[in-house]
């Protein structure tokens, strides 16, 4: 059982930590540097005309509301789909071929999760922050700092694995010193969100989704191009220089309880991201809500068709092309390893069907992915810190909009600095176990406070404030004594909890914590918690006195 | 919201007919979800050579290839029908509770 986990999570951790591990510092790459400049410059336009419409803390959280449906599901999958997902799964199926497929399926289905249960409900109770909608009824100060803290504690969980990424990529890609690309991203993610706000934020999402959707989709024509569109001959070529195991599965999924504790992880947490969540309140409605997440299932859904057919074409035209091939490694380790390793595959791919032009065009669309995901990111924690921790529970919602965007801004620039610090911390650190956890925790203390405080009338603050602690303990401890932290971090040879993705028990501890803290609390204000449930569940169904749209 | 307008609605035949559609509704989109994506992941678990069946005898293509594509597919288009419905029918009949609220 325990060997069977292990080789499940292998995989997982392997795009996971897509981007981490030793990298040797490229030649300065000049057209890559040349299109990387051309979007600096586009976005820091869009942040300037986005600065002079970000007056209020309405614009600043939510682009005023006023986002339609197509534009905030672009967005959405610009916030999802980063550097690690594109180079990290297109490696996974270089390397293991259908296991890529299974593994990225898991991260699209929370998405119809999303829009059944929380995605209309979210908009309509909500305002800047998924702890508007989780403190609705209850006491804000317990609550808002608990959510306040699992959106913080992921929100930095996710970053420093994106800073780390950020500063081996563009080393490998641009030949910039590791320090100066986590600080370049440092910065300019720090100039998006303090000026252009939430409207910035969108739009520099929006534009990568769409250089990335549009540079993956020629790199998947240009790839079944060669075999006249035709699968099964792509296949075959494929089958003929690696073997016929990479049409199956493989050793990703290998045992129940670890398919299902993933399962619920890549479901629930992804339906628990703070950065996610926030999305919604960009929109003017339901309506729009709604469309978002239909169209960002879309974009999503065919990005990772796009991811295996690229993966594909690496291990036909890479694969064991002497262009791609690290000689120098060959010669000690023998195979055919490709330079800059697995997670290069659709980097090099790019090159072999595109020439230096379009490779400059991918690996400048690769920085502009980071940049857009630190972005929603820092944003999402800086609303956490300000709306939440500075205006409910600091001030106990006695502050003006004004003010209280001035601290959204302090606290960007410091979690900022931070991002960069750490970044630089982190540089040879193991952090596989980062995203992991982060979505542990998104999955195991935010979500079943959100979800359950929709839908469940007879939830108390005991109850939630319990429950979400014991769900955020139980999913980090867990991740500590598993093995990718136990184990490969910290040295020990067995782990003392087997499994790598905790959310089946950390969940489970979350909401049986949650439900047993509110059935037991008989206080009086409980009662008055449990009152309000109709009036909520009114305004949650109808959108009757729900936050509207400003006109700009 | 004020008292008399929580009960006027929570009484309105339009808004129970609402609520309760549309849960059954979500819900059951919800099980459909779960069932295909855990159905794939648990035949996987179990027996990962019934998707390494080759699709036509032959063919170096797997059975796996359409099925995972298939899920991918599904989520989008259980999306695609919630949406559809929720868009139109669930929000002519909010529409009509909220004119209600409205008026009274």
């Amino acid at each position: 059982m325990k060997a069977l986990s292990v080789l499940l999570f292998s995989a997982a951790a392997y795009a996971g930590e897509a981007l981490s591990g030793a990298v040797e510092k490229q030649p300065l790459n000049m057209s890559a540097i040349m299109m990387f400049i051309i979007f600096v410059g586009a976005t820091l336009g869009i942040t300037y005309w986005a600065a002079k419409r970000t007056k209020t803390a309405k614009d600043f959280y939510t682009a005023g509301g006023g986002i339609t449906g197509f534009q905030n599901g672009m967005a959405i999958a610009g916030d999802y789909m980063s550097a690690a997902s594109f180079l990290g799964i297109s490696a996974l199926v270089y390397a293991k071929g259908y296991d890529g497929l299974i593994y990225s399926i898991g991260f699209l289905v929370g998405w119809p999760i999303i829009l059944f249960m929380v995605a209309e409900q979210l908009r309509n109770l909500g305002k800047y922050t998924f702890a508007d909608v989780a403190s609705y009824r209850l006491r804000q100060t317990p609550i808002r700092t608990l959510a306040a803290f699992g959106s913080i504690t992921t929100v930095i969980l996710y970053l420093i694995a994106q800073m780390v990424g950020a500063g081996k990529l563009i080393q490998l890609l641009f030949g910039l010193d590791y320090e100066v690309a986590v600080i370049l991203v440092g910065v300019l993610m720090i100039l998006y969100v303090t000026f252009g706000g939430m409207l910035a934020t969108t739009w520099v999402q929006i534009i990568k989704a769409f250089l990335l959707l549009s540079g993956a989709t020629f790199m998947a024509i240009a790839v079944m191009a060669h075999y006249n569109f035709n699968f099964e001959s792509l296949f075959t070529a494929a089958v003929q220089v690696k073997d016929i195991s990479i049409m199956a599965p493989g050793k990703l999924v290998s045992d129940p309880i670890s398919a299902i504790s993933l399962g619920i992880a890549l479901m629930f947490g992804t339906a628990g991201l703070p950065h996610i969540l926030m999305r919604f309140f960009t929109v003017s409605d339901a309506k729009e809500a709604r469309k978002s997440v239909f169209y960002a299932t879309g974009f999503i859904g065919y990005f990772y068709i796009l991811t295996f057919i690229i993966g594909f074409g690496a291990i036909v035209m890479v694969f064991q092309n002497p262009q791609y091939l690290d000689m120098a490694k060959q010669a000690i380790d023998g195979g055919y390893p490709i330079l800059g390793g697995d997670n290069m595959a659709a980097i090099h791919l790019s090159h072999a069907v595109g020439g230096d032009f379009f490779l400059g065009f991918i690996s400048a669309v690769a920085f502009a992915t980071i940049l857009a995901v630190v972005s929603g990111l820092t944003l999402a924690g800086a609303s956490a810190i300000s709306h939440d921790l500075y205006a409910s529970v600091i001030k106990k919602g006695k502050t003006d909009g004004l003010m209280e965007m001035k601290v959204s801004k302090i606290a960007t620039v410091v979690l900022g600095i931070v991002a960069i610090i750490l970044g630089i911390i982190f540089e040879d650190q193991n952090i596989a176990f980062m995203v992991g956890l982060a979505f542990a925790i998104a999955a195991s203390a935010n979500f079943p406070i959100l979800f359950l405080s929709m839908y469940w009338s007879k939830l108390t603050t005991r109850g939630a404030l319990f429950g979400g602690s014991l769900g955020l303990l139980t999913a980090a401890v867990l991740v500590i004594l598993g093995p990718t932290v136990w184990v490969d971090v910290m040295g020990n040879a067995e782990a003392i909890f087997p499994y790598k993705y905790p959310a089946l028990f950390s969940v489970s501890a979350a909401f049986i914590g949650i439900w047993f803290f509110s059935v037991t609390d008989s206080s009086e204000s409980s009662e008055k918690e449990k009152e309000a449930y109709e009036a909520q569940f009114i305004r949650s169904q109808t959108g009757i006195g729900a936050e509207g749209a400003v006109e700009h | 919201m004020k008292q008399e307008m929580v009960d006027a609605i929570k009484n309105d035949p339009d808004f129970i007919q609402l609520t309760r559609e549309r849960s059954k509704f979500a819900w059951t989109l919800t099980v459909v979800m779960l069932v295909i994506y855990f159905g794939f992941v648990l035949t996987i678990a179990f027996d990962p050579s019934i998707l390494g069946m080759p699709l036509s005898s032959g063919s170096v293509t797997t059975i796996g290839i359409p099925i995972g594509v298939g899920v991918i597919v599904s989520a989008f288009v259980l999306t695609g029908i919630y949406v559809r419905r929720a868009n139109g029918e669930f929000d002519d009949l909010t529409a009509k509770i909220k004119a209600k609220a409205k008026g009274e």
